[in-house]
């Protein structure tokens, strides 16, 4: 019989009831607190927060509670929220010149004004499993040292010391860079500008991007990237409120941000320059944000007169798949019932081989 | 007025659940779709709590139509009682605290997904159809602004060409549902995933149809009394499904059935997919030659009880 | 935005904005809906001069920030502008093709339906909505309306409209699916005509 789905209310409820001990788990292992979640999976927080496009540790933690650790379920929970709240003010262009960096590096030169700041990564551990972490006792208080000398405040962009030599592309602003594209707000339009591009990129799904700018570096679109710079740290956002007329500091957010430096360009007119590629997240998303600066630059294809034959370079394939909510919600709406339109399909192939096998026996026949 | 009297829904959230803003721009959107029969206009689509694909665009329609004194009936598939027409239903009872039934006629509001109710709909009442796909052309052009064009230019060659080629193949066209027609003899509209056996009732139909995208952010519509044509050809006219076979529950001969298998060595019977046309009928007298059965009757009572705990 | 002194000044919005709205939402539907139909808008709205009670209820339903309005003289001279920048926050334009909405307080008024914005061929939802105000909405000269949302045709009288309007109208109807979308007022009722109608005179 067809019960479970004509199940209904009760076995909706019942889910719901089952979903909440699944989650729990053995209740003699203690509950996970969201400020553990918070302060020890700080990882998984800073993407649901860029993906989520919400800058909330508390509330990401909770979604990834509330959705059993899986992710792209909490960047859904958290965009659900998003939607209610009201838009109190918008802030002024963060300057990530002016970060308070915990980490910057630069693959382009040896060694840049500020310094290389390692910080914390994992790039340099070996990828051995740490049983020091599954010890009963835990890990007690690990701290590191303190550097001899304080950071320089203030790190100029590398891609500024190009900008001082002519030898990159100069940024300048958009006409419409006031009022910059929000996706949130407008449905998708083509074609896409850059401001669209990125709102777009920085929402996007990490896996999807990740795949997308690892395409270019196999030459679905070579791009010949060098990471100019990528840093991570906090910046201050400032707002600036009708009734003061002037900006006032209303806090700090982490984000990351890459900078690529790209084959250059050049023609009779122009003398040839290195061209970029920006990536920028909420939150510690180094692999996400380098992908991001890949696809980026693979995007503005067009603004450069190349082709666009590759999966990354086409704006429409890029923009319309990169959102995991959007993605996931279609996927799983193939568990929904269709039956009525499998009806109308069993009915039709019944049809057709019943005429094919008319027809052949009408064949074997002559 | 009496909504304003008592707070009959969740008061955390805003009447509906969307925020004025959000349905001012919708409801702009449905009175241009209004204007213009069939086409798509982009809108603003929010994030709703459910995933995309699951009837967002639907929803939001839905949640910018309806007042307080409306009363709201969701079908998936035809049946009030599939489980997402059952989330649906649940959700506009916490956030805008409105009446629901299951019967058609007395709906102010149908949401529905997959199906058009086979009782006729009178004027006044607000069809809400769930999309998926807003886009009749994307299966043979993904690119929008590819679309976007042919639609601009009327130029609708390819869909003809691809129904001509199922007819090369089979001899027939070989699509059966979200079977594309044309709407105020301009546009190439997808009716939505109904059977095509829905689609000539869309034709002058007395209600408001409103169409809802939610993932590719389209909202279209259908006014009352305009022509919507399903294509076809002079040779090869436009066919609806006929079945042998008559509801095994009430033996109507004229609707829409789902098969329902019985076992696994070919056992099955045929009921309607619209669960309360067909209760109708059975509570009108009217038996199909499994109607007596019990293990028939089962089928049928354990979407009536479910019907009853709410 | 107006000072807190001003909007003492001004005239109230609606008692209830989600339920007026909701209201005043699906009367205008109806009325678009079902072209040529008297629709009444049920709100107790003290509007201010010179619009009547309905085209204020439209102003309050559908106008935002994301919404250009333009006015015609009349309403443009009174204290229709600063109402509805206060209540709507809609930013007031002075160019016809730039209006998403116009409200034409004195059809007398009315300027060329071709000056609006018809939108584009790609996008036809882009183009203007206009509020008409006529002192009233029969007894005028007769006219037969055919098309979606009509069944069969139906007979509209709307008084008072400027010579010529019709023959504008057929010009607006020629452009389809391109074209402006009109709502006549007078008082709390509407009559909606949407591009896709042919009207005969």
């Amino acid at each position: 019989m067809y019960v479970a789905v004509k199940g209904g209310e009760r076995a909706i409820l019942n889910s719901h009831e089952l979903i909440a001990e699944t989650r729990r788990g053995d209740t003699s292992v203690p509950e996970v607190s969201t400020w553990q979640i918070s302060e020890q999976l700080g990882l998984a927080v800073d993407r649901v927060m860029a993906e989520g496009s919400l800058y909330d540790r508390d509330l990401a933690a909770l979604a990834i509670k509330q959705a059993q650790g899986d992710l792209v379920e909490a960047i859904f929970l958290l965009r659900a929220y998003r939607t209610t709240l009201p838009r109190l003010a918008v802030s002024l262009p963060v300057d990530t010149a002016e970060m308070l960096v915990r980490r910057r590096v630069s693959a382009a030169y040896k060694d840049i004004p500020g310094g290389q700041v390692l910080g914390p990564t994992y790039d340099y551990t070996h990828r051995l499993l740490d049983f020091a972490l599954a010890a009963e006792e835990g890990v007690g208080d690990p701290e590191a040292p303190v550097g001899e000398t304080p950071l320089e405040e203030g790190m100029p962009h590398v891609a500024d010391i190009l900008d001082y030599e002519g030898l990159i592309e100069p940024e300048v602003p958009a006409e419409d860079a006031d009022e910059p594209f929000d996706l949130t707000r407008e449905p998708m339009s083509f074609p896409a500008d850059r401001d669209q591009r990125l709102q777009n990129l920085a929402r996007g799904d990490e896996g999807f991007v990740l795949a997308l700018g690892y395409s270019t570096q196999r030459g679905f679109g070579g791009t010949h990237p060098f990471a100019g710079e990528i840093r991570m740290g906090e910046v201050s956002i400032e707002i600036v409120p009708e009734e003061l007329g002037f900006a006032i500091d209303i806090g700090d957010v982490v984000v990351s941000e890459c900078h690529m430096i790209n084959q250059f360009e050049g023609s009779a007119e122009r003398p040839p320059q290195f061209t970029r590629g920006y990536g920028l997240s909420f939150g510690h998303n180094e692999r996400k944000v380098m992908a991001m600066a890949l696809v980026d630059r693979a995007l503005r294809a067009r603004e450069f007169g190349e082709e666009a034959r590759y999966p990354a370079e086409d704006e429409e394939f890029v923009l319309y798949h990169a959102d995991n909510v959007e993605a996931a919600g279609f996927v799983s709406h193939l568990k929904l019932p269709h039956y009525v339109d499998f009806q109308a399909e069993l009915g039709l192939i019944r049809k057709l081989r019943r005429e094919f096998e008319e027809r052949q026996q009408k064949d074997a026949a002559e | 007025m009496s909504a304003l009297e008592e707070v009959r829904w969740d008061a955390a959230y805003n009447f509906a659940y969307l925020d004025e803003q959000t349905k001012r721009m919708i409801r702009r959107a449905l009175l241009k779709a209004i204007a213009v029969p069939g086409y798509q206009v982009p809108f603003g689509g929010r994030e709703m709590p459910l995933a995309y694909g699951w009837g967002t665009g639907g929803i939001q329609v839905t949640a910018s139509v309806i007042g307080p004194d409306d009363t709201l009936k969701v079908i998936d598939q035809g049946a009030d009682d599939t489980t997402n027409a059952v989330s649906i239903r649940r959700f506009f009872s916490r956030v805008a605290g409105v009446d629901t039934t299951e019967a058609t006629e007395e709906a102010d509001i149908i949401q529905t997904r997959h199906r058009i109710p086979e009782a006729p709909l009178r004027e006044g009442q607000v069809l809400v159809y769930q999309v998926p796909q807003p886009e009749p052309l994307r299966q043979l052009e993904p690119r929008e602004t590819e679309t976007r064009k042919m639609h601009g230019y009327a130029e609708y060659g390819l869909m003809h060409v691809r129904l001509y080629e199922d007819i090369a193949r089979y001899g027939h066209i070989a699509t059966t549902y979200s079977y594309p027609v044309m709407v105020n003899g301009r546009y190439l509209m997808s009716p939505s995933p109904i059977p095509k056996f829905d689609n000539p009732k869309m034709q002058d139909n007395p209600a408001i149809q409103l169409f809802g995208a939610g993932r590719e952010k389209r909202i279209y519509a259908i006014p009352p009394y305009a022509s919507v044509k399903s294509l076809d050809f002079d040779d090869h006219p436009f066919e609806v499904q006929t079945w042998d076979e008559a509801c095994a529950l009430c033996g109507a001969q004229n609707s829409y059935l789902d098969e329902v298998v019985l076992d696994d060595r070919g056992g099955k019977m045929f009921v309607c997919s619209d669960t309360h046309f067909c209760a109708d009928r059975r509570a009108e007298g009217h038996r199909g030659e499994l109607g007596g059965d019990p293990a028939a009757l089962a089928f049928a009572r354990t979407a009536e009880e479910e019907g009853a705990d709410r | 935005m107006s000072t807190s002194h001003d909007a003492a000044l001004l005239k109230p919005g609606f008692t209830d904005a989600v339920f007026e709205a909701q209201a005043g939402f699906r009367a205008l539907l109806d009325a678009l809906a079902y072209a040529g139909r008297i629709t009444t808008l049920e709100v107790s709205l003290d509007p201010p001069a010179p619009l009547d009670p309905a085209t204020a209820a439209i102003a309050l339903t559908l106008f935002d920030f994301d919404t250009k309005v333009w006015l015609d003289a009349p309403a443009a001279a009174g204290p229709v502008p600063a109402w509805i920048r206060f209540h709507c926050g809609s930013p007031i334009v002075s160019e016809t093709h730039d209006a998403q909405f116009a409200l034409v307080a004195d059809a007398r008024h009315l300027p060329g339906l071709g000056d609006f914005d018809i939108g584009e061929d790609r996008h036809p939802d882009r183009s203007s909505t206009l509020v008409i105000q006529v002192p009233a909405l029969t007894g005028g000269s007769a006219t037969r309306w055919t098309g979606p949302g009509i069944n069969g045709s139906i007979e509209v009288a709307i008084a008072a409209l400027p010579e010529g309007f019709w023959a504008q109208w057929d010009d607006n109807h020629a452009l389809y699916p391109q074209g402006v979308d009109v709502l006549f007022v007078c008082g709390r009722q509407v009559i909606g005509l949407p591009r896709g109608v042919k009207v005969e005179v």
